[in-house]
């Protein structure tokens, strides 16, 4: 099937999952400043707040940095088709990728043993299924 | 349950904010003050503008799905373009032609007085059919029968796509007009449905343009591989069929035409069969590519009875009557896949198939009729870059 890698020029990134992702982002370096302000006070509180603040400031990193990712392409990705060439008379078979004007049962070019006509007996897509090892049990 | 040592840690951290706080300008009863404060306002907003905030988020989901069907429609636009201007050879720029195509649209029959309503359907599907190869031939007036099929096809997706594009849109802007919950939730809610089938005809766009065979195409290929090396006629509008020895039976094989993109009628082509030999066929039986249900295989093989045939229903309709006439039973054999891989190119799981459902026609006609009867093997489906 069709992949269709979002976004383009054409897309958006809502501007309400970018105001939480800068408000956890914000909260996140007071937590690291507020946790290195007590360190002398409290220095396993500091820790504490110094480690939620840095989990926070690398979680809102990645999002902002992986929606930046999502904004620079989109484009509809088509797995590669392969046609299989047989010639009748001698079982040979060429395996070839796709070109426009292939069909099945179409006489193609003479064979490279024999110098018969060889035919088309197959044009296929091979899909690779991500989902199949996670829905096993099902 | 948290240890001794957490709990620890959590006082900690409190007495520590504490201890900051009473040290802050406002002190230590004016902040929980604030807290407090802030708290109610929250409860009270979300009690009264709950529904608002979900409505747009909502709104936001979709506008994203939005963009994206946008892009994949004017790709698809694109590619229709560029196909026309490749294989057609137009004398003027097709761009024009091809927007005004995109918004033709099909008015189904009145069906206050049912009866006879098939043959209504069945003469606005042809005008709309022949008003479709016209458009193509004057849009590329260089394309032979194959590639103006192919083009038609491709023409078709991209109709699709428009057609999506224009419906989800529409809601969109109604939801956001209105702000209502429920205008935007309808769609919201089947929106991972429809970008999935926005995809496959994204995918179906390239197949069509190329003339690569489509999962749709499962039935004519297996009726392709039975009648190949024999001699074969045309039967009905883009059908043809051939007469084939199958198992000690005589088998006519029916399919439509190609290896360019069309359907045919296999209706038509069902009955005229039966009609040539007054009715004495001892079975039909029909394949095709069926909706699976997640969880389901890809490609695989089940058999039932009854007209395996999509579409409007009128060639259903018509192969249904002519079996009741001359009390013919209907055999069924499908292939099963989602309607992405019914409409991309054909997958090597739903190719592989083919031969297993031979095997089961063999099967069903071997235990349900005799040597020397006639048959009627009909493959449904696209004949898109399968020949025979």
């Amino acid at each position: 099937m069709t992949e269709t890698k979002a976004s383009a020029p054409t897309t958006r990134i809502s501007s309400f999952v970018l105001m939480v992702v800068f408000v956890v982002l914000a909260l996140s370096f007071a937590a690291l400043i507020f946790g290195v302000n007590i360190l002398e006070q409290n220095s396993e509180a500091s820790w504490i707040l110094m480690l939620l603040g840095f989990f926070g400031v690398t979680l809102s990193t990645y999002v902002l940095f992986q929606t930046r990712r999502r904004l620079s392409k989109l484009k509809i990705v088509i797995p590669p088709v392969t046609t299989t060439i047989e010639c009748k008379k001698c079982g040979f078979k060429n395996v070839r990728e796709f070109q426009r004007g292939d069909y099945i049962f179409k006489e193609g070019e003479n064979c490279q043993k024999c110098n018969e006509k060889m035919l088309i007996t197959a044009i296929y897509r091979e899909v690779k299924d991500k989902d199949k090892e996670r829905l096993k049990p099902f | 349950m948290c240890s001794e040592g957490e709990f620890v840690s959590i006082t900690a951290l409190m007495s520590a904010l504490q201890s900051e706080v009473s040290q802050g300008p406002l002190g230590d009863t004016s902040v929980t003050w604030i807290l407090n404060v802030l708290f109610y306002v929250i409860f009270v907003v979300f009690m009264f503008y709950g529904q608002r905030i979900q409505t747009y988020v909502m709104i936001r989901e979709v506008e994203g799905s939005l963009y994206k069907l946008k892009y994949i429609k004017e790709e698809g636009r694109k590619i229709a373009i560029e196909t026309i201007k490749e294989i057609g050879k137009p004398q003027t720029e097709p761009s024009t032609r091809v927007d005004r195509f995109l918004e033709y649209f099909t008015i189904s029959p009145q069906t206050l007085d049912p009866a006879g309503v098939v043959w209504k359907l069945e003469h606005i599907l042809d005008v709309r059919d022949t008003r479709f190869k016209d458009e193509v031939k004057l849009m590329a007036p260089a394309a032979d029968e194959t590639q103006a099929n192919n083009l038609e096809n491709t023409l078709e997706a991209a109709m699709a796509l428009n057609f999506i594009y224009k419906v989800i849109r529409h809601y969109y802007l109604l939801g956001k007009k209105t702000l209502s919950l429920y205008i935007i939730m309808q769609i919201q809610m089947i929106l991972p449905l429809i970008m999935k089938e926005a995809e496959a005809y994204a995918s179906a766009l390239k197949a069509f343009a190329y003339g690569q065979p489509i999962g749709d195409g499962a039935g004519a290929l297996v009726a392709a591989k039975l009648m190949h090396g024999y001699e074969t006629r045309k039967i009905a509008k883009d059908c043809v069929v051939a007469t084939a020895p199958f198992e000690g039976r005589s088998a006519f094989v029916i399919k439509a035409e190609g290896p360019g993109g069309n359907v045919g009628k296999p209706g038509d082509a069902v009955k005229a069969v039966i009609e040539e030999n007054e009715g004495k066929i001892a079975m039909v039986v029909m394949i095709d590519a069926a909706l699976k249900l997640e969880g389901e295989i890809l490609g695989e093989v089940a058999e039932g009875v009854g007209a395996a045939i999509g579409g409007p229903g009128v060639d259903q309709y018509k192969i249904e009557d002519e079996l009741l006439k001359y009390h013919i039973p209907i055999n069924a054999v499908i292939v099963k896949e989602d309607i992405g891989d019914a409409v991309s190119p054909m997958r090597k799981e739903v190719f592989d198939s083919v031969d297993n459902v031979i095997e089961r026609i063999k099967q069903v006609v071997l235990e349900r009729t005799k040597e020397g009867d006639k048959v009627i093997i009909c493959g449904v489906g696209n004949s898109i870059g399968i020949g025979q």
